[in-house]
């Protein structure tokens, strides 16, 4: 599969899941759309038709408001039929918001309020090493989720105990609810801190699909160390209007906004 | 209650690789044996209850069967969202065990007084809410906990009755025991103050007033069946628990009553007044001070069978 394909399908599911159900975060989407293609064009281990497959890597979107982000990628990798994604955000539909495993195959844990999916990680990481099994597990944090102390406890633990199966990317977008990271709360030196975590910590652009590739291929970065990706991303990336903006962490593009959203990502 | 619980997961442990212990830093001693025996079955997760209950349940949803261990409220309060949303929403194995109901720790102060934890419990969703009254029920109930799927509150007390079971006696997930039989009032508790009951119980009988005793040591599910018939067949019910009053067992009872219109002729709730205790004591001392004693259960049920208030009125305390 194409990775750079699959971003752009995300994009465009993304932006008419939100824009047919009204609801947010397509910014927040967009910055980790190339994450989540690469690793599930090129990375993951899973079977589509048996996502119970016990050997698959277990994946945990911890930044739960990007869910729209993972129906996408699933329904693309035929999890389940794309046309289920029409029901996003709608009166009776499984599909919520914030991602969730009932009823959807390929989620393995639901979240939404942040700081939930490391913990769970650092355990099915765990449960990996004590059961001498080679499965990997890769968690997706969002920048504004790093202020959730829950995140240090987990990464303190994963590191104490060798965790390098265990990967978390973070989805380095500098923005998040209401304005920068840098204004809300700091995470600079951010590379420094995980670090000083005792984890292996790599920096890369999170929207170039060769650096993501092949960061995800160096896994483990050091034997018994944790690895944390750092993606440098870019809030409402492939819109040029959204790029960068918070506005586009909660706004619906609607009329003519949806109209020149759809344009730009379909001419990308 | 706290060794015949270690024992008895030492002994499950021995014959399944599934069960794991998991504390959040506390239980000093206590776990030694059971750590140099299974060492991977073991792990302290530090003074950290928000990773402590994502790592379970991460740990649990790959197939292990893990009891979380801590006192008081931390491992319910503290991580009260990682309760809801990580172990109950994705029904997984993870039994979580508090040492430390009510005033078991009453002179450490507030942050010890596990006194809501039933009730906040009670509430979540696909969880299972058990408080022993007894070794023998800790024993049981600790075993019982493998077998029924999903999260569980195991709400263990300093305080216990000893072993009030009977040689052929099974144990039943969900339903009532009935230990002392009566017509004049049932006395119904969940937790370790079941020996303040079995006091009173004694004393009762000396004043020619014979109660019947249930022991409730699963809060939920509630054991219906055993609660309607105590409003039928005995002049009053009361209920006792070292909590408060609000949403708890006697909570739980009086709703039932109502909504099966099942309405006992005199009802009573002895718990804990909704408020902080800044006084500390002793586990003895504080049930004294509070009015869940034996003593003071006593009275309020011969203060109860001896008014001719209707049973809708408020409850007085």
């Amino acid at each position: 599969m194409d990775s750079v394909k699959l971003s752009q399908k995300i994009r465009l599911h993304a932006l008419r899941m939100t824009n047919r159900g009204e609801s947010s975060h397509i910014g927040s989407v967009f910055s980790m759309a190339d994450i989540l293609a690469v690793l599930y064009a090129c990375i993951l281990k899973y079977d589509s038709k048996r996502p119970e497959w016990e050997e698959r890597d277990r994946f945990i979107l911890s930044k739960g408001h990007g869910g729209a982000g993972v129906y996408a990628v699933l329904a693309e990798c035929g999890f389940f039929p794309i046309s289920k994604l029409d029901t996003h955000y709608q009166d009776g539909s499984d599909l919520s918001g914030h991602v969730s495993h009932k009823g959807i195959p390929g989620v393995d844990i639901s979240t939404g309020s942040l700081g939930h999916g490391l913990p769970i990680g650092t355990g099915m990481a765990l449960a990996a090493k004590l059961d001498d099994l080679n499965r990997r597990t890769f968690v997706i944090l969002s920048d504004g989720e790093c202020d959730e102390g829950s995140n240090w406890e987990a990464a303190l633990f994963a590191s104490h105990h060798n965790l390098d199966n265990l990967t978390v990317v973070v989805d380095y977008n500098k923005i998040q609810s209401l304005t920068t990271v840098k204004k809300t709360l700091n995470l600079e030196p951010f590379r420094e801190k995980w670090e000083s975590f005792g984890w292996a910590v790599k920096e890369i652009d999170g929207h170039d699909h060769y650096q993501l590739e092949s960061v995800f291929q160096e896994i483990p970065f050091q034997e018994g160390y944790p690895n944390c990706i750092i993606a440098h991303t870019v809030k409402g990336k492939g819109v040029s209007f959204m790029e960068n903006k918070v506005l586009w962490h909660y706004r619906t593009a609607k009329g003519e906004e949806y109209d020149a959203a759809l344009k730009e990502l379909e001419e990308a | 209650m706290r060794d015949a619980f270690i024992r008895v997961l030492g002994e499950l442990a021995k014959n399944d690789s599934r069960i794991m212990l998991v504390t959040g830093d506390l239980g000093f001693k206590v776990f030694d044996e059971y750590a140099l025996n299974y060492p991977r079955q073991f792990l302290n997760a530090g003074v950290a209850e928000q990773n402590m209950m994502g790592l379970a349940t991460g740990l649990a949803l790959e197939g292990r069967i893990v009891f979380v261990y801590s006192i008081a409220n931390f491992p319910i309060l503290r991580c009260l969202e990682q309760v809801r949303n990580d172990a109950c929403y994705h029904q997984a194995n993870v039994k979580i065990v508090s040492i430390g109901g009510g005033f078991s720790y009453g002179a450490l102060g507030i942050s010890h007084h596990a006194t809501e934890d039933l009730s906040i419990m009670r509430a979540l969703p696909e969880i299972s809410v058990m408080a022993p009254g007894d070794l023998w029920e800790t024993e049981e109930a600790t075993k019982a906990m493998v077998d029924i799927p999903g999260t569980c509150y195991f709400r263990l007390d300093k305080s216990n009755a000893g072993y009030t079971n009977i040689d052929s006696e099974k144990f039943e997930f969900g339903k009532a025991r009935c230990l002392k039989e009566g017509h004049d009032a049932t006395l119904i508790s969940t937790g370790g103050i079941l020996n303040e009951v079995l006091k009173a119980y004694e004393l009762l009988k000396e004043k020619g007033i014979f109660c019947r005793v249930l022991s409730l040591h699963t809060l939920k599910p509630l054991d219906l069946e055993s609660i309607l018939k105590a409003a039928s067949e005995t002049e009053a019910v009361l209920t006792i628990e070292e909590h408060t009053i609000e949403g708890g067992l006697g909570g739980a009872v009086a709703e039932n009553f109502l909504e099966c219109g099942v309405i006992p002729k005199k009802f009573k709730r002895i718990g804990l007044k909704s408020g902080f205790s800044s006084i500390v004591g002793s586990q003895q001392f504080l049930r004294k001070t509070y009015g869940v004693d034996a003593e003071s259960i006593v009275s309020n049920v011969v203060q109860l069978l001896n008014s001719n208030r209707p049973t809708m009125m408020p409850n007085a305390k």
